[in-house]
Order: C-alpha cells, then sequence, then structure tokens
C-alpha cells in the first residue's frame, strides 16, 4: 500500500481532481456502452416479435374475408 | 480447418459460440481491470517526476492503445467481408465500431486530465492528439455510415471502405511521437528492449491493456449477438426466439 490513510488515498497527493476525474469518466462511458450494449438484445427482439404479430393479424383479416 | 472455420459464419452457429464465450470473456475482463487498476492506484509507487497524477497512465495507455487495436480488428473484419462476402464479418466490424469510438473518447479525455497538471494544457494540436482524434472521426464516420443506409450490405461496402482507407492513420498515431515533435512522451512499453518502467509499475499496467483488449472481446460479442439478430429477422430460429423473449 502506497498511502498512509484512506485520505491520503482519496488526495492522490494533490491530484485528486485529474486522476478521479480520469477514472470516473473512464468507468462511466465503459458502464454506458455497456447498459446501451446489453439492452439492443431486447429491442431487436421486440420489434422482431411485433412485426410478427403484425403479419398474423393480417393473416387473420385477409382469412375473415374470404 | 477452412470447412471448419467457414460453419461458424453460419448466423445461428456465431450466434451461439458468442453467446457461450461471452461469459467467460466477461469474467476475466472484470478480474484483470479490477486487479489492475487497484493495483495501479493503491499500490504502485509513486512516480518520482510526476507523483501520484502518473496513475492516469493504468487507464490511459490501455485505452489508447486499444483504440488502435480495436481499429485493426473493424478494419480487418471489414476487409473479409469485402473481399469474402462473409457478412458474419461486416456484422463484427459493425459491432466493433462503437467500442472503439469509446475506447478512443476515454483516450483523449484521460490524455487531457493527465495533460493538465502535467504540461499545463488540457489541449494542444499536435501530431499525436491530432492523428488520434482523426482516429475518433474515423469510428464516428463508420458508425454513422453503417446506420445511413437501410439496406445493411450496401452499408456494410460503404462503411468497410472507410474502414479500410483509415487503416493509413494507425502507423501514424503510432509513429507520431518519433517523426514529429511533440509534447507526448515516447512509448514506455518497448517489445524488443527493456522497457523504461519498474516491474512495479509495468505489472499493473500490462495487466490492464490486456484486461481492456478482453474487454473489447466482451462488448464486441454483446453487439454482434444483437446485430445477428437484427440482421436475420425473417429466419426462423430467431422468429422462435422473438416469440419467447420478445412478447412482454
Amino acid at each position: 500500500m502506497q498511502f498512509e490513510s484512506f485520505a491520503e488515498f482519496i488526495d492522490m497527493g494533490g491530484y485528486a481532481f485529474y486522476v478521479w476525474l480520469a477514472y470516473g469518466i473512464t468507468f462511466f462511458s465503459l458502464g454506458t456502452l455497456i447498459v446501451v450494449s446489453a439492452r439492443q438484445k431486447k429491442k431487436v427482439l421486440a420489434e422482431i416479435a411485433k412485426k410478427i404479430q403484425r403479419e398474423e393479424r393480417l393473416k387473420e383479416n385477409r382469412g375473415n374475408k374470404q | 480447418m477452412w470447412k471448419w472455420l467457414h460453419s461458424y459464419a453460419d448466423p445461428e452457429r456465431a450466434y451461439k459460440l458468442a453467446g457461450k464465450l461471452l461469459p467467460w470473456f466477461s469474467a476475466i475482463a472484470l478480474g484483470m481491470i479490477g486487479v489492475g487498476s487497484i493495483w495501479g492506484l493503491m499500490f504502485a509507487p509513486v512516480d518520482y517526476q510526476q507523483g501520484d497524477s502518473y496513475r492516469i497512465i493504468f487507464i490511459h495507455v490501455p485505452a489508447a492503445s486499444m483504440s488502435m487495436s480495436a481499429y485493426m480488428a473493424m478494419a480487418s473484419s471489414a476487409f473479409i467481408g469485402l473481399v469474402w462476402q462473409i457478412k458474419a464479418a461486416d456484422w463484427a466490424a459493425a459491432a466493433i465500431a462503437p467500442v472503439g469510438a469509446v475506447l478512443t473518447f476515454i483516450a483523449l479525455i484521460t490524455g487531457a486530465t493527465w495533460g493538465k497538471p502535467m504540461w499545463g494544457t488540457w489541449w494542444v494540436w499536435d501530431a499525436r492528439l491530432t492523428s488520434e482524434l482523426v482516429l475518433l472521426f474515423l469510428y464516428l464516420g463508420v458508425i454513422s455510415l453503417y446506420a445511413a443506409f437501410e439496406d445493411k450490405v450496401l452499408a456494410a461496402r460503404a462503411a468497410g471502405i472507410l474502414a479500410i482507407v483509415g487503416v493509413i492513420n494507425i502507423p501514424i498515431i503510432k509513429y507520431s511521437v518519433e517523426w514529429w515533435n511533440s509534447l507526448h512522451q515516447p512509448a514506455t512499453i518497448k517489445i524488443t528492449e527493456e522497457s523504461s518502467m519498474p516491474m512495479e509499475m509495468l505489472a499493473p499496467l500490462l495487466i490492464n491493456i490486456l484486461g481492456f483488449g478482453v474487454m473489447i472481446g466482451a462488448i464486441t460479442l454483446v453487439r454482434f449477438r444483437a446485430e445477428i439478430l437484427a440482421r436475420n429477422g425473417m429466419r426462423p430460429w430467431v422468429r422462435e426466439l422473438a416469440k419467447a423473449e420478445g412478447v412482454k
């Protein structure tokens, strides 16, 4: 351990603002990317499911007319 | 061997293989980045010139070097897709692009927050920084070209050509610190000679570089799977999956 106390660790030898800004933005943007990427699959499947439902409704209506 | 490899160009098999690999990639990436970052932040020795501000290196260098590796991976995929007309390669390229763009963004931002305390400025228009900014624009160009066409075969061709032409920027980034005078320091990790860095600093850095690489793999797998589903919406296996999981 390079730091004597937790407060010293947070202070980063006086560079707290720059170090934590860098780490903060890094993990925030990676987190956002991961969440957006993980949601993609659900969105795509929901769209396809909607399309299938629409197709089935069309098929039923066509059947009623005849 | 080629026959075996070729079977993974089949969308369903590629989708399943990506799903099988994903938990391993995620776990390894999480472990390595966790260890590398905590080691770098808490246990690596203080730099005698830069004090604790140098600890930004443990994310800056991995993000910057992997932003270039990701670009090469994307361009190679795009090349395979263009030449051999393997659609799965086009989808892989489309999956990597946003990941690479975020990494490039991180490399630029962490570079700025390191530059401010050390150089006294957030930004300078020198060769290394400018060429890395061009890399970000190349990624954004590839992403928007792919999104601009309704016909994704055409979209992949257009985006792929831009990706391949943009490869010229990669050696420019890599050698910019040697070809031109730059505020940016030259590479500290050398493959052919001894690195100008003690082992206690080098080890967490290398762990994080590898960790970032595996993380790109993991996020790309997630996006690749979604891309396969989106491009194969008419196939029976995707429709079954949509019926099972897509309905709320």
